[in-house]
């Protein structure tokens, strides 16, 4: 349907303007965000690594942590903005795959439809 | 406000987990009863416009960073269960692929952002736009909406975070989970979301809302339950 056509193009547009959100937090000197510190910071911050949360914080190994691949955050912001745009796209792909499967089992049941 | 993994001792999120299930139930149900076959496909716009989103980290100068969700935009074009189960497919993505969000807080996540939000901004968006019935009137009240949608968020993420220490402290006064309590976690979860983080959301949802009241798209601001199902 045409409609949904330019919502994907809309979708497209975010993603390629979504290094905004490295870029702003570098230019305005904001840290993490609150509550999502690593377990290095927490120890900074209160003098001691909470012992549950040293346990438990590298519980699941994220394919792409952070948007980009695994230790690469020293890389230039040029590079992971890269990095981050396909994070998007891989992002779109995903949740829109997700979303597929959703609403074909929401309407499986209500067999042929008229779109 | 993505929790990560370390930070919710297991009472917490395997009752966040607990929580989600029936309504994850609920809106599965509803979906089918309700959601006309015409606006499925906006559940797959849906996941993937709240995941990209969350990715435009709003900084608060020389302080922390916090993004919008679009939670109860989604919400008005999907219906607010609608908007639970697209939004879960986005925080999951994000915590299995990108470590977004922890893995074991996933019913945590989802109960705040997929569950608190949409419900909470739809219902004040609802309210509001019964008083305001004019085209600019409804956007509006979708911004406020956006605004107290994510606020409420923010406010149950600073709940869980707070009642940590007191759940779970060490016989030496150390924290064995999320350190501050709730004295400090509620301020400074509701700083930046009251202020620009709340802003943001507010302009994208009553933005997206008054565009779409002029395009031809206007049928996806309908609400969801004033359609039957064919």
């Amino acid at each position: 349907m045409k409609a949904y056509r330019k919502l994907w193009v809309a979708l497209v547009v975010l993603a390629l303007a979504s290094p905004i959100g490295l870029y702003l937090p570098k230019i305005m000197k904001a840290g993490s965000a609150w509550g999502e510190w690593g377990v290095d910071e927490i120890r900074q911050m209160v003098g001691y690594a909470p012992a549950g949360m040293e346990k438990n914080a590298d519980i699941w190994k994220a394919p792409i942590p952070d948007y980009a691949p695994p230790s690469q955050e020293q890389e230039p912001l040029s590079r992971l903005s890269l990095f981050y745009i396909l994070s998007a796209f891989i992002g779109i792909a995903a949740c829109g795959g997700g979303g597929y499967l959703l609403a074909r089992w929401v309407t499986g049941s209500r067999g042929k439809h008229r779109a | 406000m993505h929790i990560p993994d370390g930070y919710l001792g297991p009472p917490t999120y395997l009752a966040a987990y607990a929580a989600c299930a029936p309504l994850w139930a609920i809106a599965a149900r509803r979906l089918r009863e309700k959601l006309s076959t015409r606006r499925t496909p906006l559940l797959a716009i849906s996941a993937a416009f709240s995941f990209l989103v969350m990715m435009f980290n709003i900084p608060l100068p020389g302080g922390t960073t916090g993004h919008a969700v679009g939670g109860v935009l989604i919400a008005i074009a999907v219906g607010p269960w609608g908007a639970m189960l697209s939004i879960t497919i986005a925080l999951i993505i994000q915590a299995l692929l990108f470590g977004d969000g922890g893995i074991t807080a996933i019913g945590a996540n989802c109960f705040n952002i997929a569950f608190v939000m949409p419900f909470t901004g739809y219902g004040a968006y609802s309210l509001l736009s019964r008083l305001f019935s004019s085209e600019k009137g409804k956007a509006v009240a979708a911004g406020i909406g956006g605004w107290v949608g994510l606020n409420s968020a923010a406010l149950t993420t600073a709940l869980m975070f707070g009642i940590q220490p007191l759940l779970h402290t060490g016989a030496d006064g150390r924290a064995l989970y999320a350190p501050y309590p709730l004295s400090v976690a509620i301020p400074a979860m509701l700083l930046g979301h009251l202020t620009l983080f709340g802003a943001v959301e507010a302009l994208i949802t009553g933005l997206v809302v008054y565009f779409l009241q002029r395009s031809e798209s206007a049928w996806i601001l309908r609400m969801a339950a004033e359609e039957t199902v064919r």
